[in-house]
């Protein structure tokens, strides 16, 4: 038996294939059928894909690597269903690109952040977390409030998140700029069709305190204060058969 | 029989050998000679990326694409003006009669300059997380955790360890196949192409170009690049060993190839990503939620199973046995181990996914593949240990065995550590805690810092053809330093992690949540310092080796008088 193995010790490629192979079974078997397998992400309703103005402030949350500090996914045990809320279903980052569910929790857990803390606390918080909470070891992000949201390329995000899945409407593309642009305005009123894209539920306000600019503060409190909050879970049966996995 | 055991000296005696045509090969190679047809090739292709480097950054409108762009530019010119220069005199010919040790030189000085950086990283960011008032600047947003904790990771998993296997690679394949490295002045492009890799990526994290996937943070076009260097790595890799004039391939090697192999598949699926647009740094992920999570978790599971781990293994497999002067332990241990290490280690990942959206059965999987993991790992150090079978003395006397064999006995610790936690019930509490980054670190620092150290220990005399290391005391140094740092480093973040762990999970008797979530962060206070102590000492003998390597390189050098490729002197063969 073990003379066999000369046959992969003297042919590079014999090798090479092998190890191909070997590595190979793995992978397939356990990744492959959570693309195929309907169970692996619940039908959940209120999932909808990002406003212009969310997906910004997640490609800042994104770039600024917030995900080496803060999870985004709530695990079904008592205390951290208790401290953050209802753990994290499948469905509710199925248009995230890429997942954030992170893997420490240097800072809370944000993946229900949204509606807890008011847009003012955000805006104190991230320029300056100790001025809030003295213990807080978060680095400061006062340079979001004076830096201007850099939104030229906002149809080419939606449409490459479009490209790898995310349904976003030809109309949505199309208006993404307005879109994104309404959201930060309180008085721009039902005309525009934000909410008509979006849902009802949209919030439509200035983020960062100051109406007169648009900043990726503005953006990424947008998206802090929409994390968790799309599905109702009181119309949600969690001890369904159809939802246990 | 015989065969079987000369495939496992590494370094085996020059034999009048079997059926080996080297004649007609080192013709061929001579042939090669007089056009060095690599080089010119080199030569065009750098001249066409100058070229399209040039156009991008000409043409983007997106500030973060041009930067790079300049980076790029500036890299390709300096690389396509010195090879004008050196084919115009006549450079980049290959003496096939000798080993390439050149592009392993710099290999080694690459490894230690970016130790260097990675740990001073670090220790900076460690010093972040305890004195938070101090090391924070509010206008500089480069400087904050976000962008320099995938530095810090990138600069020591990829800048350090990678260099690390280049360069060991590069020494092995060419010493246990007898051959020089295929491929002429390509080696170099490997070289010089993966340093242009490390810095845009570092430049970028600090920038702000990343797509947050840890440990593969780089932007596709950055990905893009390392594919091309990858894959010319490969290519070298398996050349030199089609030139082999041993008829076996040595079992460093085995491991050296599963790691270049498995790293190519893993990093081209995890960033399959769509750019916005050609001439932007930004993109999306091909995947979304619950598969990205898992598709991640098996690359970065096995970036450090096969990055991390087989690579290093690789180096163990050589270094070891060379310096103590014995052969491997067992042969028919380490075809065991081999295979059953790369086949069990890929479907490791979902243990990062414990409790998470991610389907049971998925992680369920995950957990028993992990926990069956720690059998094959224990197979490799064992191994490893037992190869100082009837030369344990030199633990006493040779401070870079002792230096080795610690590293050994750290996998040793966390290969156990790690499958313990992937036990759901016990990441329940490990997860999302210091106690991961505690037993990251074991691996990281007392593993692949060490073996690695033990090996270029060993090269650098080796390459510079000196008689020793400057000064043995200062390994010593080295050694005691590095280790106290690291035994800091991971207790404190034991209790650390299972302190926090148990704090949030903390009820009162009247049922409440006992703590609120910050006094978790303050509670930690104490063992962040010690944290970053630890990461100062284990800096510190980063420092006294770069000091003692750079004394040693600048010694007087021994007169070579054995010609080429004869593996430098003989050792024993195995009983």
């Amino acid at each position: 038996m073990w003379k066999a193995h000369a046959k992969f010790e003297r042919h590079s490629l014999i090798l090479l294939i092998g190890i191909v192979m070997v590595v190979s079974i793995g992978g397939l078997v356990e990744i492959s059928p959570l693309f195929y397998l309907e169970s692996t992400i619940e039908k959940v309703d209120g999932v909808r894909p990002y406003t212009p103005l969310e997906q910004a402030g997640r490609d800042i949350y994104v770039r600024e690597g917030c995900y080496g500090c803060h999870s985004q996914m709530i695990r079904p045990l008592r205390d951290e269903v208790e401290r953050y809320g209802h753990y994290s279903l499948a469905a509710e980052s199925m248009y995230d690109h890429p997942f954030q569910w992170g893997s420490k929790r240097t800072g809370p857990d944000l993946a229900r952040v949204g509606g807890k803390y008011s847009d003012s606390w955000h805006h104190d918080h991230l320029s300056d977390p100790r001025s809030v909470v003295p213990e807080s070891n978060m680095p400061p992000y006062r340079f979001l409030a004076e830096t201007d949201l850099d939104y030229r390329n906002i149809e080419a995000r939606l449409t490459a998140l479009k490209t790898v899945g995310v349904p976003y409407s030809k109309a949505e593309i199309a208006n993404a700029r307005a879109d994104l642009e309404t959201q930060v305005d309180a008085f721009a009123g039902e005309k525009s069709g934000l909410k008509t894209r979006y849902g009802a539920k949209v919030a439509q306000r200035d983020y960062d305190g100051d109406p007169e600019k648009l900043t990726e503060m503005d953006a990424l409190i947008a998206y802090l204060q929409v994390l968790g909050t799309m599905v109702d879970f009181r119309t949600y049966k969690a001890e369904d058969p159809e939802n246990l996995r | 029989m015989s065969e079987i055991k000369a495939s496992f000296l590494p370094v085996t005696e020059k034999r009048p050998s079997l059926n080996e045509p080297v004649g007609s090969m080192t013709q061929a190679i001579a042939r090669s000679d007089d056009a060095p047809f690599d080089a010119i090739a080199l030569y065009i292709f750098t001249g066409l990326s100058a070229l399209a480097a040039l156009v991008a950054t000409a043409l983007t409108k997106d500030p973060s694409f041009r930067f790079h762009g300049w980076i790029m530019l500036a890299a390709f010119l300096a690389a396509f003006l010195t090879m004008s220069v050196g084919l115009g005199s006549g450079r980049f010919r290959s003496d096939s009669t000798r080993y390439a040790d050149g592009v392993i030189r710099a290999g080694v000085i690459a490894t230690m300059f970016w130790a260097f950086a990675g740990l001073s990283a670090g220790v900076l960011i460690a010093s972040q997380l305890s004195w938070p008032r101090i090391f924070y600047f509010p206008d500089l947003a480069w400087l904050n955790f976000g962008r320099l904790r995938p530095l810090h990771t990138s600069a020591v998993i990829f800048a350090f360890g990678g260099n690390a296997l280049i360069a060991t690679s590069f020494y092995v394949v060419q010493r246990t196949c007898r051959a020089r490295l295929a491929g002429g002045a390509w080696p170099w492009f490997v070289f010089w192409g993966y340093q242009l890799f490390i810095v845009l990526a570092a430049t970028g994290y600090m920038a702000g170009i990343t797509q947050s996937r840890e440990y593969a943070e780089p932007e596709w076009y950055v990905d893009l690049w390392l594919t091309i260097v990858w894959v010319a790595y490969l290519l070298i890799f398996l050349g030199t060993i089609w030139k082999r004039k041993e008829p076996h391939i040595y079992v460093a090697n085995w491991f050296y190839l599963a790691f270049i192999v498995t790293i190519a598949i893993l990093h081209l699926i995890n960033n399959a990503a769509v750019p916005i647009g050609l001439l932007e740094s930004k993109s999306y992920s091909a995947f979304s939620g619950v598969q990205d999570a898992l598709v991640q978790w098996w690359y970065g599971h096995n970036a450090v199973g096969f990055f991390l781990t087989a690579g290093f293994l690789g180096m163990m497999y050589y270094f070891v046995p060379k310096r103590v002067d014995r052969p491997v332990y067992s042969y028919r241990l380490s075809i065991v181990h081999f295979w059953s290490l790369i086949f069990i280690y890929i479907w490791a990942g979902p243990h990062h996914l414990h409790y998470t959206a991610l389907p049971q059965w998925a992680q369920t999987l995950g957990m028993t593949f992990s926990i069956m993991l720690w059998m094959p790992s224990w197979g490799g150090m064992i191994n490893g240990l037992m190869t100082l079978s009837g030369a344990w003395d030199k633990l006493r006397t040779d401070p870079v065995v002792r230096m080795m064999v610690v590293a050994i006995a750290f996998y040793g610790m966390s290969t156990f550590e790690g499958p313990l936690m992937s036990i759901r019930e016990v990441n329940a509490l490990s997860h999302y805690t210091d106690w991961t980054i505690g037993h990251v670190h074991s691996g990281a620092l007392g593993w692949v810092g060490f073996i690695s150290f033990g090996a270029i220990y060993c090269m650098v005399p080796w390459l510079w053809k000196k008689t020793g290391l400057y000064s043995d005391r200062l390994v010593e140094w080295h050694f005691w330093i590095a280790t106290t740092g690291i035994l800091l480093y991971i207790a404190a973040m034991w209790v650390s992690g299972i302190m926090e762990g148990l704090m949030w999970r903390e009820y009162t008797p009247q049922g409440y949540l006992a703590n609120s979530f910050v006094e978790t962060v303050s509670a930690k206070h104490i063992e962040n310092i010690i944290r970053t102590v630890g990461g100062l000492m284990y800096l510190s003998g980063a420092l006294i080796m770069i000091y003692n390597l750079w004394r040693t390189i600048r010694m007087p050098s021994v007169v070579q008088t054995s010609p080429g490729l004869v593996a430098s002197p003989a050792l024993l063969a195995a009983e």
